[in-house]
């Protein structure tokens, strides 16, 4: 009985658990009630993937209220694995905060900030479970708002977090005042709001409202994954926000966006009109540029976060690249891509959390001589880091090889080898910066004398594990790429037609 | 012996031989406080690592072809190991005179009181690791993985030195190895599983079954190959070489003379016969500009030798054009082609090491790097010359030194393919070599020393000499034993 309400639990539950969050002191009973609440998350979102996966897509009804009339929550197999990844990330980066929060954030917050990380996890559980388009805008926006809060609270370590939660406030509104237009004009035409509806009606329509509304979904939904130009919100946030909420924002925010993004390209319009054929355009140029452009910049900061935060930017051109081919491989990659990318940066901000707990700071000369300062902390970053250059045997080297084995089966623009090389040339920027990372850390004599405070357990473990995941992903690749190529398969099929899944 | 060396099976030897220099690594970070025991597990490693390298040498000549996957990312995408001639050889090489090294490092580490020794020998360890990996690599993404490897784990010895003039050479190293092998080598890589869907190691080539030799695919794949792996120092690639003699003389003699630059020459011969196969290299416009390139630097790279008054410098654009010899047999892709280039990267190993090594010595026992102060200094330290004499007559081609019989070989493959302008390049080069690499020895012998010249300068000491004279002793034993290793590598050219 318990197992029929399986797609509205992983939401509901941290929903309800945040306000109870509220009550508890402000000392560590909320940081282990909101671990165990996502815990529990994301084992009932692995049940959920597990069942997707083996009996298709499920539908749900909320309050038992058909779909005119009623919300409708539906689950396919791409939904259900970015809600497992989004489930698992937060299951580990919660416990991770119990501790990382201590220099982070005001102790007073301590209660307020686990409500807000339960709310904000609700919001993008709620993003990938729903069917219905406005329920979308609405998880989105209680998810970005509770993390303009928590952006926010990193204000006890640096002032400037302040600023870059009011800048990431004020164009995430933007973004989603402008999603929320295009979904007014899609209602204007279809007059439903559930996606599968939505689609059925707008099929072969192409006038100027059906162009407006696409234009204003992409360009909201574009500032919300930080697509390259639109991405001046992020790296600041990234930087001043507490580690904690930076390794779970980093794994999991852009990735529902780009999420929701290819739900409205595949789900929601998913015909052959005019406006998808610039949308794609758009994706492979952009993605392209701020792969080569974020990459650059990353490789001049010495501020460690803002170098990874750059490097965020950059990794998000390859799934959008991914996305642009528009074929089963491409989109498939683009899963891949944006699973082994959330395990990876989830890694890197985590043991750079770390590095900011034991010796107070997070720029480059902090890192000077770490191998030797934080053997463990250092094993991670390097790990971690080769895994997001891409080094065999490491998550990030599956998921560029799928997206060039996709690049070579689609029909480009541009030429497959051209292509390859490009990556390949901006692979090279991902070495300078991880290289110099690496080179302070292993081959530099520590600076002055620093008391090392050393990393508790409670940080150390779920550091650990997503470290193990990026080798384990980069060993045992097949189970992840062949789950990512159905799902997209599932999705274009619904869409485009073009997956083949029957 | 014989009963030692079937003592495991041959895949039980292939694992040992590439996890032993692992566990070494262990015992020497643990020991970090005890310099001697330090040493001692450096050399145990050493002899293990060697015997069971020996066990796969033997059982590969015997037929066998062991062969390990380690796992499989993808289908048709794993780390996997597979041994053959080439490979065996190529591990060979390496981890004997990686022992032979070891006790070099030990005499002129301590001897130079060098810092860090604990680190120098910890990255050997993963050095000689990579080097094994890249010799018993069964497939190209394999090869990669410890190309890499063996590019980042000598950086720190490259600049071991620490000052400004070590970062600076570390940086055109790392820059040109790890940029042209991830710019180059990696999409040639991607290239040739998008086009025949494996990247397995086929004698024979797996090119070929789908794509035409004449297409510009294969051209452009093996120029991608050949300046993908810049560890062999095809010119224009050749300039980190030079910048690596920053590092202490035992890092140059072991890695810029065996395992990096062999690794470098070692793949392009494996990716040859075994991806693109020698009748395809035939066939393809590309062999015939990339063999004009590797004697263009042949004769380049000796000019330039001839310019330099460092003495390592002098060798190190010396190892520049010695390996494009490699590279033309591998290209000239014929029998005697082949089988020159395979023999080169033993003869050439054991002769430049020994040149080394001697220039190690030198500069331990008198301090001079530089050859306009090397006069009348080989009176003073005879045997140190003597052997660099040998070492430098192999590099040149002089019987009974191992080096003669590669150059004969070569110079018969440039005229069976019609190339007479080759061996015009061959027999040049020869005589540059001469002119260059004996002129140090003939100052030492031959000049009387300058009046300033300090007293108490003496023999190098033992730990520097037995090295030295046991490679140059070597290059006169592989002289007599080329037959044998000839006949080691017929497999390899089978049907040419």
């Amino acid at each position: 009985m318990l197992l029929d309400d399986l797609p509205v639990l992983p939401v509901l539950l941290p929903l309800i658990a945040a306000p109870i969050c509220l009550l508890f002191p402000n000392n560590r009973v909320p940081g282990v009630f909101a671990s165990l609440v996502a815990a529990l998350s994301a084992i009932l979102s692995a049940m959920l993937l597990a069942d997707v996966a083996t009996s298709g897509a499920i539908q749900y009804d909320l309050g038992g209220w058909a779909a005119p009339l009623g919300i409708v929550y539906r689950v396919d197999l791409t939904g259900a694995l970015v809600m497992t990844l989004v489930a698992t990330m937060a299951a580990l980066t919660m416990p991770y905060a119990i501790r990382g929060i201590e220099k982070d954030i005001a102790p007073s917050q301590t209660s307020a900030f686990f409500a807000m990380f339960l709310i904000c996890f609700a919001g993008l559980i709620g993003v990938v479970a729903t069917g219905d388009a406005f329920n979308v805008f609405v998880f989105l926006e209680i998810s970005s708002l509770s993390t303009y809060t928590l952006v926010a609270m990193g204000a006890k370590r640096d002032r400037r977090a302040l600023t870059a939660a009011f800048t990431y406030l004020v164009l995430g509104t933007i973004g989603a005042t402008f999603f929320v237009i295009g979904l007014g004009l899609l209602y204007q035409v279809t007059g439903t709001l559930n996606m599968l509806d939505i689609h059925e009606r707008l099929v072969g329509q192409d006038n100027r409202v059906v162009r407006a509304a696409f234009a204003f979904i992409f360009t909201g939904l574009a500032l919300k994954l930080a697509m390259f130009p639109l991405h001046q919100w992020l790296p600041n946030a990234y930087t001043f926000a507490p580690s904690s909420v930076t390794a779970f924002l980093a794994s999991t925010a852009t990735k529902v966006a780009i999420y929701a993004m290819l739900r409205f390209l595949f789900t929601v319009f998913g015909f052959q009109f005019g406006f998808m054929d610039v949308a794609f355009g758009l994706f492979l140029f952009l993605g392209m540029v701020g792969m080569f452009v974020a990459s650059l910049i990353a490789v001049f900061r010495d501020d460690v976060k803002t170098i990874f935060a750059y490097s965020s930017v950059a990794q998000i051109g390859y799934m959008l690249l991914g996305i642009s081919f528009a074929t089963p491989e491409g989109v498939g990659a683009a899963l891949v891509y944006i699973v082994n990318h959330a395990v990876t940066k989830a890694a890197l901000f985590m043991a750079i959390g770390a590095v900011v707990y034991s010796i107070g700071s997070q720029r480059m000369p902090a890192f000077r001589g770490l191998a030797k300062r934080m053997p463990v902390t250092a094993g991670a970053l390097i790990v971690s880091g080769l895994a997001l250059v891409g080094v065999p045997m490491t998550a990030g080297f599956i998921s560029k090889w799928v997206l060039i084995r996709a690049a070579f089966e689609a029909t480009l623009p541009v030429s497959s080898l051209f292509l390859v090389l490009f990556i390949v040339s901006t692979t090279l920027l991902a070495v300078g910066y991880v290289g110099r990372l690496i080179w302070e850390m292993t081959l530099q004599e520590p600076e002055g004398q620093v008391d090392v405070k050393p990393v508790p357990l409670v940080m150390l473990v779920p550091m650990l594990i997503v470290t193990a995941f990026t080798v384990f992903l980069g060993v045992q690749a097949d189970g992840l790429v062949s789950l990512s190529e159905t799902a997209a398969r599932e999705l274009l099929d619904t869409g485009l037609g073009t997956g083949g899944a029957h | 012996m014989n009963a030692l060396l079937h003592m495991v099976s041959p895949e039980a030897a292939l694992v040992g031989a590439l996890i032993t220099p692992l566990i070494g690594l262990v015992f020497i970070s643990l020991l970090d406080r005890s310099p001697d025991a330090r040493e001692a597990s450096t050399l145990a490693t050493g002899l293990i690592t060697l015997l069971f390298v020996a066990t796969v040498f033997v059982a590969v000549g015997e037929g066998a072809r062991p062969s390990l996957t380690l796992f499989e990312m993808l289908p048709g995408l794993s780390v996997a190991f597979s041994v053959e001639p080439l490979g065996a050889l190529f591990g060979l090489i390496a981890s004997g005179l990686w022992l032979v090294n070891s006790v070099y490092s030990i005499g002129y580490m301590r001897g130079n009181k060098e810092h860090a020794q604990t680190r120098f020998y910890m990255s050997f360890a993963i050095a000689i690791t990579a080097a094994l990996g890249i010799a018993y690599s069964g497939n190209l993404l394999t090869f990669f993985l410890f190309y890499e490897t063996l590019t980042i784990s000598t950086f720190p010895l490259v600049t071991h030195k620490r000052d400004e003039k070590a970062r600076a050479g570390g940086r055109v190293y790392i820059g040109i190895l790890m940029g042209t092998s991830i710019g180059l080598l990696l999409p040639a890589i991607i290239c040739t599983y998008w086009l025949t869907g494996t990247t397995d190691f086929v004698l024979g080539g797996i090119i070929a079954e789908h794509v035409r030799p004449t297409s510009a695919w294969t051209a452009i794949l093996l120029c991608l190959f050949a300046y993908g792996t810049a560890k062999a120092a095809l010119m224009p690639t050749h300039p980190w070489l030079p910048n690596a003699m920053v590092a202490p003389t035992p890092v140059s003699a072991f890695l810029h003379a065996v395992a990096v630059v062999k690794a470098g020459v070692f793949g392009i011969m494996k990716i040859s016969l075994y991806t693109f196969g020698a009748e395809t290299l035939q066939g393809t416009i590309a062999s015939d500009i990339i063999l004009y390139i590797a004697a263009g630097s042949i004769l380049i790279a000796s000019a330039i030798a001839m310019t330099q008054d460092n003495l390592k410098a002098r060798l190190a654009y010396s190892t520049v054009s010695q390996l494009s010899y490699i590279t033309l047999g591998a290209m000239l892709a014929n029998r005697l082609g082949i089988i020159g280039g395979s023999t080169q990267i033993a003869a050439h190993a054991l002769g430049k090491m020994t040149l080394f090594m001697c220039a190690g010595a030198i500069y331990t026992a008198a301090h001079k790097s530089l050859i306009s102060e090397m006069r009348g200094l080989a009176r003073v330290m005879p045997y140190t010359f003597i052997a660099y004499i040998i070492g430098a007559c192999s590099i040149i081609g002089l019987p009974p030194m191992a080096g003669s019989w590669p150059k004969f070989f070569l110079m018969l493959g440039s005229v069976d393919r019609g190339e007479l302008i080759l061996l015009c390049v061959l027999i040049i080069s020869s005589l540059m070599n001469i002119v260059y690499l004996l002129a140090p020895a003939i100052r030492g012998f031959m000049d009387p020393g300058p009046n300033d010249q300090e007293t108490g300068i003496a023999e190098a000491p033992a730990f520097c000499l037995v090295p030295a004279w046991t490679t140059a002793i070597g290059t006169i034993v592989l002289f007599l034993l080329m037959g044998d290793l000839v006949r080691y590598l017929e497999p390899l050219v089978a049907g040419l």
